[in-house]
């Protein structure tokens, strides 16, 4: 399976995210500088933290604007899996690939700590290793993790079941404890945790690796013949 | 010429951590008439002359200066300074 990691301005977890896949799941993973990426031929796009253009404006708001998210799109209605972690995940909502936006923490403070989070889908491909209702550790590392989104969309988020991790304890403010959630086709994941920051026990918890694990296995059940 | 000034504001419903902060600070120094701050951006663009420039003012709002999940713009067109 081979992930591309797009590189913005500001990204810093690019690294771990190329880790995560390269290193902890064992498989091919490129570094893709935003400018010069061309997103076609990967298995899966990893979008990751930092803050890409410094946060200007809003967070993630500036790289929204860049080229790479018509790739994006593209890749997004073709059904590549796509994960967006933390400014990724900031990048998604910007560029409206996901619901909703990001608002400061309700306590001001850029927050930087390990969290326990519960799996509310373990249907996606991003989470089926995982069962519903379990309990995973993920560190979370940011200032604007505040998700929102109105009555509405939060209505249809939950109906169509794309609320997929929750905080045990709500350290942001988000509307109802809401961590990570995908769009409706499924295949664009975006959380404010870092599973990638989670891969190995060295590291205090390897509970993220099952959700690159998952979208290993879905890979092989859908394109690898006998798999 | 133009100067367009435009201001971002949060949604009403939106709740604003930043605003709560300030107001209690405003509170702290004896401002207690104070009920509710909302903290918003100002931004000033200047921009050549084009008659479709309300037009073109609100698409740059929807598309990059404002979020309209959680933000309202408004704005004024006056005349910029020749320098």
């Amino acid at each position: 399976m081979k992930f591309a990691v797009i590189v913005f301005p500001g990204s810093n977890c690019d690294r771990d995210m190329y880790y995560a896949a390269k290193d902890a799941l064992g498989e091919e993973a490129d570094l893709l500088w935003y400018q010069e990426a061309n997103l076609e031929g990967y298995d899966a796009i990893l979008i990751p933290g930092g803050f890409s253009y410094g946060d200007y404006l809003r967070s993630g708001a500036i790289a929204s604007t860049s080229d790479i998210v018509v790739q994006l799109r593209e890749q997004a209605d073709k059904g590549v899996p796509i994960l967006g972690v933390c400014n990724g995940f900031q990048i998604l909502l910007e560029s409206g690939l996901l619901p909703g936006a990001m608002l400061r923490n309700q306590n001001l403070k850029f927050m930087c700590h390990f969290e326990n989070l519960v799996v509310e889908n373990d249907e996606t491909i991003f989470t089926s290793k995982y069962n519903n209702g379990e309990v995973i550790s993920i560190p979370i590392a940011h200032h604007d993790g505040n998700y929102y989104c109105d009555e509405e969309t939060l209505a249809r988020l939950k109906e169509n079941n794309q609320i997929v991790f929750t905080y045990q304890n709500n350290p942001n403010g988000s509307v109802s404890d809401i961590a990570g959630i995908v769009n409706e086709q499924g295949n664009v994941l975006g959380m404010m945790p870092h599973p990638e920051r989670a891969v190995e026990a060295i590291l205090t918890s390897d509970d993220g690796l099952k959700l690159f694990q998952s979208m290993l296995e879905n890979w092989r059940e859908r394109y690898v013949a006998g798999a | 010429m133009k100067l367009v000034k435009v201001h971002i504001t949060l949604k009403e419903g939106v709740l604003d951590p930043q605003g709560k902060a300030v107001q209690g600070s405003l509170n702290t120094l004896g401002y207690d008439n104070v009920q509710e701050v909302r903290v918003g951006k100002y931004l000033e663009l200047t921009v050549d002359d084009d008659a479709n420039i309300e037009t073109a003012i609100e698409e740059m709002c929807n598309k990059l200066l404002a979020n309209p999940v959680i933000e309202n713009y408004s704005y004024t067109v006056e005349e910029g300074v020749v320098q």
